[in-house]
């Protein structure tokens, strides 16, 4: 008993319950991911679903799709996001922190509502739903993300690098080109993380604005968890995860957490 | 110039964001049943929302989303709190590094990854799916922020201050409760809101974990209700109730913010 008492006395100690949670939550569900990609129905060995995949061009085809719908809507949202950004941070055209909030708090919306919302603005205004409003919608929804890593970067920006470029006599725009713009790159590259994973994983705003005319990869991982192909949907998790993995290789600014600006 | 086309811009864009949440809020007010006719101003679709019995799905579903809410973000702070003392106190560099890596997968998975893989843990375990495991499939995606919002304040603290209610006679779960709390509080109230604001948003995760005994939380009602085509026109005014709740936890949360960097610098 004094044991046990001494053990937990120990302040280190109090993380063990939470890496056992983390354990059976957050390891062993991903391990299962894995597990299932690679098992038939029955539950023997298989590569089967490997072959599935490449065999059968449409998941392939969706996956380019969101990829190339993904990449649209990242670039739409850096040229729209990284301007607002600047401003934002400009104490020359912007002040008030208040402002800045107006820009998060949509983040905090739930995406769900956000874009039955969109989707009924485009049937008040009679546009037809379709790739564009895809494209549309999915910018309205993300743009914030990419706005709030910019404006980070930018607002801890040292402001003598500038200064110091224009004492060397540099103009306006040499100093944005050559010292503002590379030294705000990681939030560009936060921002990028933020928007183009969750464009491609989505699956209900997809099918929402598209009347379901249009499936992301998101959508076909959930339509064949939902139909009971667990094992195809969780390879396709599983291709979903790598790319994840592999895209938090270039950005090792992890300290930054979403909500990091408004908390 | 410069400064009025600076200005016009910013202005544009927040039109555009808000647009949409806008059009749902005005047309609130009114009892047509497809959006975008206006038959008049009513309070009607408030009142029959708020009737009893005339939209049980609907409200059980707002219900179950409050409580597992509460629940959810409870429960991540208390583990939140407690494991990031506890993290903050390890003397192993690796396990350390192990564990805050473990506690950012969360946050940098996609939501559909996590949902997935969380049905698939209680789907292999032959657990059938409820209440209780849509909970802790919740907190398992809200402790991670806690931790994130409690370190800070742990790493502010001055690491005597304990060691010396120690020397001083105090029991350690003593010094815990006068010394260490009171100064990361404000971590746990952030750690707790935003914990809370997760779980209520939260669709991709829940669409995986409601199972199949009807359980719905208000974002699965939605979908269900969205893909049956027609929106129930009750939802209008729930969604506006909802906008206007998180917009008010989020602008306390920022008048807090600011309080306590004024108090902070103030010393």
């Amino acid at each position: 008993m004094g044991k046990i008492k001494q053990f937990f006395g120990r302040r280190s100690s109090w993380s063990i319950p939470y890496l056992i949670f983390m354990l059976v939550f957050i390891v062993l569900p991903l391990v299962l991911v894995v597990f299932y990609a690679f098992r038939d129905p029955q539950g023997n060995f298989t590569f089967e679903n490997v072959r599935t995949f490449i065999n059968e061009r449409e998941s392939v085809n969706t996956l380019l799709y969101s990829i190339g719908i993904a990449l649209i809507t990242t670039i739409i949202c850096i040229l729209l996001g990284y301007p607002a950004a600047y401003i934002l941070s400009n104490s020359k055209f912007n002040s008030s922190s208040v402002m800045v909030a107006l820009f998060l708090i949509p983040m905090f919306i739930n995406a769900l509502m956000r874009t039955l919302a969109t989707v009924a603005l485009f049937g008040f205004l009679k546009v037809p739903l379709g790739q564009a409003t895809l494209i549309f919608g999915m910018v309205y929804n993300y743009l914030p993300f990419m706005i709030l890593p910019i404006y980070t970067v930018l607002q801890k920006l040292d402001k003598s690098y500038i200064e110091a470029a224009q004492d060397l006599g540099a103009d306006n725009r040499t100093v944005f080109a050559k010292v503002t713009l590379p030294l705000s790159m990681p939030g560009v590259v936060s921002g990028i993380m933020m928007v183009f994973m969750p464009t491609i994983s989505t699956f209900a705003i997809a099918e929402l604005l598209t009347m379901n005319n249009i499936k992301l990869f998101g959508t076909i991982i959930q339509e064949n968890i939902n139909n009971g192909m667990w094992n195809y949907g969780a390879l396709l998790s599983l291709i979903m995860l790598i790319l994840i993995v592999v895209t938090n290789l270039f950005n090792d600014d992890k300290e930054e957490s979403v909500a990091g600006g408004l908390v | 110039m410069k400064r009025f086309f600076a200005k016009a811009y910013i202005w544009i864009l927040l039109v555009m964001l808000y647009a949409p949440m806008i059009i749902i809020g005005v047309f609130s007010f009114t009892e047509a049943k497809v959006l975008g006719n206006w038959t008049g101003f009513s309070t009607g679709l408030y009142r029959s929302l708020f009737t009893n019995g005339a939209h049980e799905a609907l409200m059980s579903a707002a219900l179950n989303t409050l409580i597992i809410g509460l629940v959810a973000a409870t429960v991540a702070t208390f583990l939140g709190t407690v494991s990031a003392i506890g993290i903050f106190n390890l003397r192993n560099k690796r396990f350390k590094a192990a564990m805050n890596t473990l506690n950012n997968v969360p946050i940098l998975n996609a939501d559909i990854i996590t949902g997935v893989s969380l049905f698939l843990l209680f789907v292999s375990m032959g657990v059938t799916q409820g209440y209780v495991t849509l909970t802790l499939c919740h907190i398992t995606f809200c402790t991670p922020y806690v931790v994130l919002s409690v370190m800070p304040r742990l790493k502010q603290m001055n690491p005597n201050t304990f060691e010396a209610a120690l020397d001083l006679g105090a029991t350690p779960s003593q010094a815990l409760w006068k010394v260490i709390i009171p100064q990361i509080r404000s971590g746990m109230v952030s750690g707790f809101l935003l914990s809370f604001i997760l779980s209520v948003d939260d669709f991709e995760v829940s669409v995986f974990n409601v199972g199949t005994n009807g359980l719905q939380t208000l974002s699965t009602y939605i979908y269900a209700d969205s893909r049956k085509g027609g929106l129930t026109p009750e939802l209008r005014p729930m969604i506006t109730i909802m906008f206007a709740v998180i917009l008010a936890v989020l602008i306390f949360m920022n008048l807090r913010a600011k309080k306590t960097n004024q108090s902070n610098s103030l010393k």
